[in-house]
């Protein structure tokens, strides 16, 4: 599913964040795992015990030819398999916004893990707002290249959004960072600035 | 001619003669009995890089090649096996036997009892697929397999292959489960009854002792096999396979003569099966088939799988109803709870059960992949 969120450069600035963050040894789901990419690199940096669930039949036939653990499935299907915190993290990178319920994912990755990192480009950064305010039309960008009829991205939403929906469904938010082109930032509550200038959002939230 | 390219080549089956008595799950004690099996690849030094495939219900142990140069077709399993395919022979050593109790060069109920002189038929005692794979193992020692590679099998195949990774935990390195299942559901046990009461209901099974009678229960055998092709079916394969067309005519004949190609393929199916099979293996196997459920045996899934050390890969299809996908998952998840290395993946194929025989290109990728990146993990282990 990372195939639905097109950036080379910005997927690595992504996954050496996301790896950074997580310790040694750790346990860990990635949803939408695409070709396992990601996972890989938590394997041979941070030596987690890790699997990945991916829907796409190639994908997962080049998770496993990376070795990794793999279960095709899909996510919108729950996670019915996996026990309450049976993982240390469970990840959803760049794929939430093209799920099809995505507050029912959410809920169900909160149950599975003790930690979790959900990242989405933001759609109200500016370059988006100002293509949509000029041109009319629904904004594409690098990151964000398809048509309306035919993107993967159902689900769009911004930092504020996930910031509201956090709120009303009692997940804590551990941690936030905010990424554009050339920049990092950090914070923990909702900024208009962040919501603004941030290309990409990655969240650690968790649940009780 | 044949197409022996990527071809094993030609074979011929082996037999090895297990003289001492094995005891079976019931308690009874049994011997001799004779493996047949057949061998593709060279077993390396260490005795580590066989693949044992095992095969399904009627299946057999010429799983690879051709037998002689007039085959029409080559072993049951030949688009998987072979230099360069998903189990590479110039990598691997593969094995395949037949079953205990089958009809195909292993000691079965269709054998000669060395005691009477005679078949045994219902005399054979009842096994189950723990006493099974207790004969493969020990065709293995005898082969001087010290570890296996992997072990793989479809459907029947497949159970045994867990079977195998849950009595021998520390010989297996990894285990290929396809379109199987740990438990069959109380619709698949119902065919299977209603198959083996074919068998039992034609006069002419005579109680298990027909080898030496002119009329075999050739007639029952091949309406249990009828009622099997069905569930190896499904909808959407019937209807591609033959639709509602008639079977060289145009029109209904007002009769009870075969009028749908459906019902001469089965007819067909059944006709050749009895050929190749007996009545009373069929009994014996189907029954070990009924009764396979380490779920119930070991208290649970995972307890059952708690001591396994193999990195699984599961495959299931989706259009299988007998062996359906949620029952693969039901092992998947088992495994993950345990913290094992597994995989899954859930083929789309409108080939219903048979597709684990039929969708060979998918398959042979999924395989080679998970095999492929497992062999790079020993050798880097060997070189650190």
């Amino acid at each position: 599913m990372n195939s639905h969120y097109k950036t080379s450069k910005g997927l690595h600035l992504n996954y050496s964040l996301i790896t950074r963050r997580i310790e040694e040894g750790a346990k860990v789901l990635d949803l939408g795992c695409g070709s396992g990419v990601l996972l890989k690199m938590l394997k041979d940096k941070k030596h987690i015990y890790g699997n990945g669930i991916e829907i796409a039949q190639n994908e997962v036939i080049q998770c496993l030819e990376k070795g990794l653990s793999v279960i095709q499935g899909n996510i919108d299907d729950g996670l019915k398999q996996f026990k309450d915190k049976s993982y240390d993290y469970v990840i959803l990178n760049q794929t939430l916004q093209s799920t099809y319920n995505p507050d029912y994912v959410l809920e169900e990755m909160l149950r599975v893990g003790k930690k979790c990192i959900v990242s989405f480009p933001n759609f109200a950064y500016w370059r988006v707002r100002f293509n949509f305010f000029f041109t009319g039309n629904m904004p594409k960008s690098k990151v964000l290249p398809f048509e309306w009829y035919n993107t993967p991205n159902i689900h769009l939403l911004t930092i504020k959004d996930f910031f509201e929906f956090s709120k009303a469904h009692n997940i804590n938010i551990l941690e936030c960072i905010y990424t554009t082109r050339a920049h990092i930032r950090k914070g923990l509550h909702y900024s208009m600035f962040a919501n603004f200038f941030a290309e990409e959002a990655i969240f650690i939230i968790s649940k009780d | 001619m044949l197409n022996l390219e990527n071809n094993v080549g030609f074979v011929s089956t082996k037999y090895y003669n297990i003289e001492d008595k094995i005891k079976f799950e019931s308690g009874v004690e049994f011997g001799p009995v004779t493996v047949a099996y057949e061998t593709y690849g060279k077993l390396n030094e260490k005795g580590d890089n066989a693949i044992l495939v095992i095969h399904a219900l009627t299946g057999d142990a010429h799983a690879a090649g051709y037998r002689t140069e007039n085959d029409k077709k080559p072993g049951w399993w030949d688009d998987l096996i072979g230099p360069s395919k998903a189990f590479d022979t110039d990598k691997y050593f593969v094995i395949c036997s037949n079953i205990l109790g089958g009809c195909s060069g292993t000691t079965g109920p269709s054998s000669i009892n060395p005691e009477t002189k005679k078949p045994y038929g219902i005399d054979f005692p009842v096994f189950t697929i723990e006493d099974t794979v207790k004969v493969i193992k020990k065709l293995l020692d005898y082969l001087n397999v010290k570890s296996l590679y992997s072990v793989a099998g479809g459907s029947m195949g497949g159970m045994q292959a867990i079977q195998f990774v849950i009595s021998y935990p520390e010989f297996v390195k990894s285990a290929i489960l396809i379109a199987t299942t740990s438990r069959l559901s109380p619709q698949a046990i119902a065919f299977n009854a209603v198959g083996r009461n074919s068998i039992i209901s034609d006069p002419a099974w005579n109680n298990g002792d027909y080898y030496d009678k002119p009329i075999k229960p050739d007639r029952g055998l091949s309406n249990a096999r009828m009622i099997g092709h069905i569930t190896y079916l499904c909808e959407e394969a019937m209807y591609n396979k033959f639709g509602r067309r008639l079977q060289n005519k145009n029109h209904y004949d007002f009769n009870f003569d075969i009028d749908f190609q459906v019902e001469s393929y089965l007819q067909h199916q059944g006709q050749i099966f009895v050929d190749r099979f007996d009545a009373n293996s069929y009994l014996y196997i189907t029954k070990a088939v009924d009764y396979f459920d380490p779920a119930d045996k070991y208290g649970s899934l995972t307890n059952a799988f708690k001591d396994t050390v193999a990195k699984f890969l599961i495959i299931s299809f989706d259009s299988d109803w007998l062996f359906p996908s949620s029952q693969s998952k039901e092992i998947v998840s088992s495994l993950m709870n345990l913290g094992k290395d597994v995989s899954y993946c859930e083929i789309k194929s409108p080939c219903g059960h048979d597709a684990f025989l039929l969708e060979y290109e998918v398959q042979s990728k999924i395989i080679k992949s998970f095999l492929n990146e497992h062999i790079n993990e020993v050798e880097n282990e060997q070189s650190l």
